[in-house]
């Protein structure tokens, strides 16, 4: 490529990063700005005249902030591992085995990448109702989890097609069961879409407001998204709370985000370069 | 010990019937390979005898006992597969060990095993290597050493030397072939490839549309082909198929595809019985190949022994050998 086009697609990419950090850079500086400084040159960095820690001072002063960190990782967390463990289990099985149904079968679960989990708030309160787990973690944990679980399979079930049939044969050879076939040889080669389905998949649901409001909204259950309402008023906000308590909540799903970071790579490209 | 037979094995895949009904029986020790054009079904039929794929219908036999309800892993096979098919986080001495180590087998004789069989195919220095750090034809030795360990009695190789490259396939060969006769064991081998076939057979299973066309000795299939698929599936260069109706001189009645190998032609400058030019000529040393345009039969392949001056344009005459005729029928059918 000559050094004009790359040039071009630097520009052009540099362009779309400032676009994305841009609100996360915004959020970032004010949490760290007094509160007049804020509405007055909202797009300042911090200077020493406007440098204030008092947002960051009011929410680790509420003391249960704390908790809603612990709450939100709860249930990150869990919901990952059980739509990682289910949708690769359910991938696995359409991907692997012929029978009847099969492809209903694939079609049906991929229904729910399209229809959003919310259009059955109703019910899915009135079940949560019914079985005494409203303002619990576990309500959420199982909403996230089935909301996460068809995008899984979809990506899921594609890699695993593209894992050799040999390979499955020769452990049924040797006298794998259809477990051990899919713990130890698969999952490890799947790894990298593995990560990415938990990019995916963390995200929204760590940023989600609305199940938190409606299925726990007790101060026990509450959520780092739903904690930081509380300084969102009617009449008056506490924009630095607000500020660094989102700021804050970036850094959980950072760390999460590194971790996974080195697969995701590898599964976003796979296929793309052999 | 590993006798197998099969009766009438039926496959389909929804309408689709990938394997019409196959009848074989493999004696103690024997070396058969399938051979046949790519979807004729003899992979599908080596997973059928593997346990790996139900057949629809039929019975499979191993030492006398019906296997086909009885797991892969129980039937006392090993497979070789053509991707080599090794556990990426294993090493090499895991990979061997794996079947036994499922099987419950004590750890000092799987060590015992892995060691003998390690030794047998010159991998001592990588037992501690994971696959990923070995050559193609490494990693295909560690296949075969996989299946050794379990002393099987039944060893299924599915295309195994594909992969590698064209030196490295005939070294591969050479080392099946003396697997071959120190275990003594029973294999069965598929392969597009009728080199392949021809040379480390004891009988050769040619299969074409999901049907057995033929089963015989190497030789018995390149003297006797049974039907014109046969005669023209085994030998390279393939044998030539000329209509009778341009040589009605040679046929009897009957015949309707005349066959003549192309080893089977005579030709010179002077005379003979066909007036042809020379369209192409490959020089490959040992043999000569040349692709002439006939006057009488058309494009005929001829392949003469040791160098000679052939160039493209030559006119030359070819002259078949009578008594190495094949004669087909009009159901292709060979005639005696």
């Amino acid at each position: 490529m000559s050094p004009v086009r790359t040039g071009f697609v630097h520009l052009a990419l540099m362009a779309y990063t400032v676009i994305a950090i841009f609100p996360v850079f915004l959020t970032v500086i004010n949490s760290f700005k007094d509160r007049n400084a804020i509405f007055r040159s909202p797009l300042q960095v911090p200077l020493p005249s406007t440098f204030s820690l008092i947002g960051y001072q009011t929410v680790l002063g509420q003391a249960d902030f704390i908790h809603y960190f612990q709450n939100s990782f709860i249930v990150t967390v869990a919901a990952i591992v059980l739509v990682l463990l289910f949708g690769a289990m359910a991938a696995f099985a359409l991907s692997e085995y012929r029978f009847r149904g099969n492809a209903l079968m694939g079609l049906y679960m991929a229904i729910g990448i399209m229809i959003p989990i919310r259009l059955g708030t109703v019910a899915i309160l009135q079940g949560m109702v019914a079985t005494g787990l409203v303002n619990t973690l576990t309500a959420l944990i199982l909403v996230y989890t089935a909301q996460g679980i068809p995008l899984a399979i979809f990506i899921l079930s594609e890699f695993m097609r593209g894992v050799s049939d040999d390979l499955k044969n020769a452990g049924r050879i040797d006298g794998l069961s259809e477990y051990a076939i899919f713990f130890r040889l698969v999952l490890p080669l799947v790894r990298p879409a593995m990560a990415t389905v938990a990019v995916f998949t963390m995200i929204p649901i760590w940023n989600d407001l609305w199940f938190p409001l409606i299925l726990a909204p007790s101060e026990a259950t509450k959520t780092v998204t739903l904690g930081s309402q509380i300084f969102i008023g009617q009449f008056v906000t506490n924009w630095n709370a607000v500020l660094a308590a989102l700021s804050l909540a970036i850094l959980p799903i950072l760390v999460l985000y590194v971790i996974f970071a080195r697969q995701l790579i590898r599964g976003i490209t796979a296929g793309a370069v052999k | 010990m590993g006798s197998l037979q099969l009766k009438s094995i039926r496959k389909a895949f929804g309408d689709h019937e990938v394997l019409k009904g196959i009848d074989l029986e493999v004696n103690d020790g024997e070396f058969v390979i399938f051979v046949g054009p790519s979807g004729c079904g003899k992979s599908t039929l080596l997973r059928v005898i593997a346990g790996l794929e139900d057949a629809t219908s039929g019975s499979v036999r191993i030492d006398g006992a019906e296997v086909i309800n009885t797991p892969p892993a129980k039937r006392g096979i090993a497979m070789v597969f053509q991707s080599y098919a090794l556990y990426p986080h294993l090493t090499v001495k895991d990979n061997m060990g794996l079947g036994l180590k499922q099987a419950g087998t004590d750890k000092a004789q799987i060590e015992a095993r892995v060691a003998k069989a390690s030794g047998m195919l010159s991998l001592d220095p990588y037992l501690a290597r994971r696959p990923a750090e070995l050559s193609g034809g490494q990693r295909q030795r560690v296949a075969i050493g996989r299946a050794i360990v379990r002393e099987p009695k039944l060893f299924l190789f599915d295309e195994p030397l594909s992969n590698l490259d064209a030196a490295l396939r005939v070294q591969t060969r050479l080392e099946i072939a003396g697997l071959h006769r120190r275990l003594k064991a029973t294999m069965i081998y598929v392969t597009h490839d009728q080199v392949e076939a021809m040379t480390l057979a004891d009988k050769i299973v040619v299969l074409n549309a999901g049907a057995v066309e033929q089963i015989g000795s190497p030789m018995d299939l390149y003297n006797k082909p049974a039907n014109l698929f046969v005669a023209g599936f085994i030998g390279s260069p393939q044998m030539n198929f000329i209509s009778s109706e341009r040589l009605p001189e040679l046929a009897q009645t009957g015949v309707k595809t005349i066959g003549i190998r192309p080893e089977h032609i005579a030709l010179s400058r002077e005379s003979g019985e066909w007036k042809s030019k020379v369209i192409n000529a490959e020089h490959l040393g040992a043999d000569t190949i040349l692709y002439l345009e006939t006057e009488v039969t058309g494009l005929l392949t001829v392949r003469l022994f040791g160098e000679h001056r052939y160039t493209a344009d030559d006119i030359v005459f070819a002259t078949p050998d009578r008594t190495s005729l094949h004669r087909f029928d009009a159901n292709d059918r060979a005639m005696l």
